[in-house]
């Protein structure tokens, strides 16, 4: 050796066997941050992009100028659709351990950023999600048995067995196909909210991407496109902590906030507490009124945390403490609403019990349904046929031919 | 000897090479404290330092263009991309960049990188961790393009991988990771302790590139094919009781032609196979050198079977892949014919 490298390798807070350490997360208190006008100029914006969006706070009593001032009608619709997102999580998960499913996605302890996010815009908005919002499914009105079908991959798959578990769409419900790879998804969104303009519509996009994957040049793509012609488009980035084993420094978390890497570009960019549902609520109800006003793009990071493993293929107990979810300084977004709902005196610890009661006779009996129509392994199948289509809207000779030698082989 | 498995053989690799050669670096995503999703860089950063074994942003782009970076700056990078089918965003860096610098510099920039993906389907993957794209990057010129089939290949390879002058696409068919895999999916699963490729020697050796490996000798039939086809072919020339050559062509770009000729000049037949989708596979560029070399010497056309034409459906795993019986009906058409 000549001399020690000089190269900086970002460093995980905590590894296993070491005490979990987030005193890196910058918390602002809670109502502490200013809420600007939407037609404020972006230069006076930038602020937000390095304090945090709270509304919800210690005490879970929603104070600040962020407060949606949601109806309590609407606070339990949100708890509801939160904690159902959460049990069909569990539920579906349990089914992958089974071998009943191939494989599956939780986003426990995220379920904020997708249901208060789903709700806060309008149905006829485009989203264009990754594979974990599966509230923004819930909340756009999609059936328990219709994703349990994706899941299963049986005969009234929307996808017709084509995509992994988790990855829905539905084009009624203004829910894109959700992509396998990674970040794709945020400049088509980009795109979407383009053509809506061009087109003189009232409908944004929104789109979803992990912290991890801003790493892409898709990522830039989108925030330079964004910029360039102030699409109707909010890009949110999901900054759960961690990319499988890859935590957030190695996004280039150690330099800046994920939201700050969007005033650089000339776009708000505002960093909020994921966890908290009016928060996540009162900014995507911001972005799309800045969109909607013809002011053009908004970046929302949220900040949260991964709960659970990356996918049933993940194991995070190899690469951060086993302990560390229960030090996450954001709290539990569906315990922080019950609490506010609790303090409002317009919920129950009963109400809550009966409520998940209630849900999980639904999962029960949605997953009946489900499996009647099939599995991988067991019940009615899809026809192998359907392989063929699709591929083309006309299927070419060579495919018609490959066809007829599948149903010889399978003769 | 030891036994191993791919995995372990394929970390043997690049632990041997970091060893011998201070310049080797790993870099990838999730390859350094994790040590890979499919754990084949595991305890490589313990053991040779966070400066050698460097995870990385989730930016295959960003990887590839970095890893030429350190090539031509004196390293010898070998880049790890999670599943061949997350490539693409880095397809620019290695097709326009990589594979042309050392013509483009007339030899002064070459970029000796070299980029390992597990490849192939069969673990239920869908159309995002099956893909096999070899022939995406045959046609570039200026990259080599290998694929082994067994624990002692997989060695042998990548050690001759990383030590060799250009780059080098190396593709991992994760299907055999563990085992090898006759195409059955209702069988149990083999070891790779079974088979005697799973012997593997601890220590260095090569396995050169540009040369095809003749797995099983036989009169009847040449089946030429690579990766996990190579079990599914033994398979189906057992099952039919042909006695079919099997050549494993371990190394697609160079090609060892004179390999592939001597066998379908002695049995006149010949099967091209592999997983990849058929439409202009690499089995086209095979099944054409074939026709052009072995013309006067054939008895039958040349059969090609591959995966159908169609992205990798999750559902339809095993009608999508060419097992076994796709293979045999190939088999008794040439056998039937002329």
């Amino acid at each position: 050796m000549t001399r020690p490298s000089r190269l900086h390798v970002p460093h995980a807070p905590a590894r296993p066997g070491q005490p979990p350490d987030f005193s890196y997360v910058r918390l602002s208190p809670a109502g502490a941050v200013v809420r600007p006008d939407v037609g404020a100029p972006v230069t006076e914006l930038a602020p937000l992009s390095l304090e945090l969006i709270r509304v919800l706070d210690d005490q879970h009593a929603a104070v600040g100028p962020w407060n949606p001032n949601l109806a309590i009608d609407e606070l339990q619709v949100g708890l509801r659709w939160m904690v159902l997102t959460r049990l069909y999580d569990e539920r579906m998960f349990k089914t992958q351990r089974q071998g009943r499913i191939s494989f599956y996605v939780k986003s426990t302890g995220e379920e904020a950023v997708s249901v208060a996010a789903g709700l806060a815009l309008k149905p006829t908005d485009m989203l264009f999600p990754s594979y974990r919002q599966q509230g923004l499914q819930f909340v756009r009105g999609m059936s328990l048995v219709d994703l349990m079908c994706q899941l299963l991959s049986n005969t009234r798959d929307m996808c017709k067995g084509r995509q992994l578990p988790v990855l829905y769409h539905s084009k009624e419900r203004h829910l894109f196909t959700i992509s396998g790879n990674l970040g794709t998804q945020c400049p088509q969104a980009v795109g979407w909210a383009m053509a809506s303009a061009i087109k003189g519509q009232e409908d944004l996009a929104a789109t979803w991407i992990g912290e991890g994957s801003t790493a892409a040049a898709d990522f830039h793509n989108a925030l330079l496109f964004a910029s360039v012609y102030h699409a109707p488009v909010i890009l949110n980035v999901v900054n759960n902590q961690w990319a499988i084993s890859t935590f957030q420094g190695f996004a280039g978390a150690e330099q800046h906030s994920f939201a700050a890497r969007a005033p650089s570009y000339g776009v708000p960019g505002l960093r909020v507490d994921g966890n908290d549902y009016l928060a996540v609520y009162a900014a995507t109800r911001w972005a799309a009124e800045r969109a909607r006003s013809g002011a053009g793009a908004t970046l929302i990071e949220l900040v949260t945390y991964r709960v659970s493993a990356h996918s049933s293929s993940d194991d995070p107990s190899r690469y951060r403490p086993k302990d560390e979810p229960e030090h996450w300084p954001l709290g539990d977004p569906i315990e922080r609403l019950k609490q506010h709902l609790i303090g409002l005196g317009a919920w129950s610890e009963a109400q809550q019990a009966t409520l998940e009661s209630e849900l999980n006779e639904q999962l029960s009996a949605a997953w009946k349904e489900a499996v009647g129509y099939g599995s991988l392994s067991e019940g009615p199948k899809l026809h192998s046929d359907l392989m063929f289509e699709d591929v083309f809207k006309d299927m070419p000779q060579h495919l018609i031919e490959q066809r007829a030698q599948l149903r010889r082989e399978k003769a | 000897m030891a036994q191993m498995n791919m995995i372990q053989a394929l970390n043997s690799a690049m632990d041997v090479c970091m060893a011998k050669d201070p310049s080797v670096v790993l870099l990838g995503q999730d390859i350094g404290y994790f040590g890979g999703v499919f754990r084949v860089t595991d305890g490589l950063q313990r053991k040779y330092g966070e400066h050698r074994v460097l995870d990385t942003p989730i930016t295959e782009g960003g990887i590839v263009a970095a890893a030429i970076g350190m090539a031509v700056n004196g390293l010898k990078p070998v880049a790890e991309i999670q599943f061949a089918d997350y490539i693409y965003p880095g397809y620019d860096q290695i097709v326009s960049e990589l594979a042309r610098l050392r013509y483009r510099s007339a030899g002064d920039f070459p970029a000796p990188v070299t980029i390992r993906t597990p490849c192939g389907g069969g673990i239920h993957g869908g159309q995002t961790h099956s893909q096999s794209p070899e022939a995406l990057f045959t046609h570039v010129c200026g990259i080599q393009v290998v694929m082994p089939s067994n624990p002692y290949d997989a060695k042998g390879l990548l050690i001759a991988a990383i030590e060799a002058d250009d780059p080098v696409l190396f593709l991992e068919p994760k299907r055999l990771y563990n085992g090898p895999f006759d195409g059955d999916p209702n069988k149990p699963a083999v070891p790779w302790s079974t088979h005697p490729k799973g012997e593997v020697p601890e220590g260095y050796y090569r396995v050169p590139l540009g040369q095809a490996s003749v797995v099983r000798a036989g009169a009847e039939v040449t089946i030429i094919t690579y990766g996990t086809m190579v079990h599914v072919a033994e398979a189906a020339a057992r099952q039919l009781g042909i006695d079919a050559e099997i050549i494993d062509v371990r190394s697609m770009v160079p090609l060892d032609v004179e390999t592939l000729v001597a066998s379908v000049e002695k049995t006149g037949r010949c099967l091209v196979a592999h997983e990849a989708t058929r439409f202009s596979g690499f089995g086209a560029e095979l099944a054409a050198t074939i026709q052009e070399r072995c013309f006067w010497h054939l008895q039958a056309p040349i059969e090609r079977v591959g995966g159908w034409d169609t992205p990798y459906p999750h559902a339809f795993e095993w009608e999508y892949f060419p097992g076994p019986q796709r293979l045999s009906a190939a088999l008794n058409r040439l056998m039937e014919a002329g």
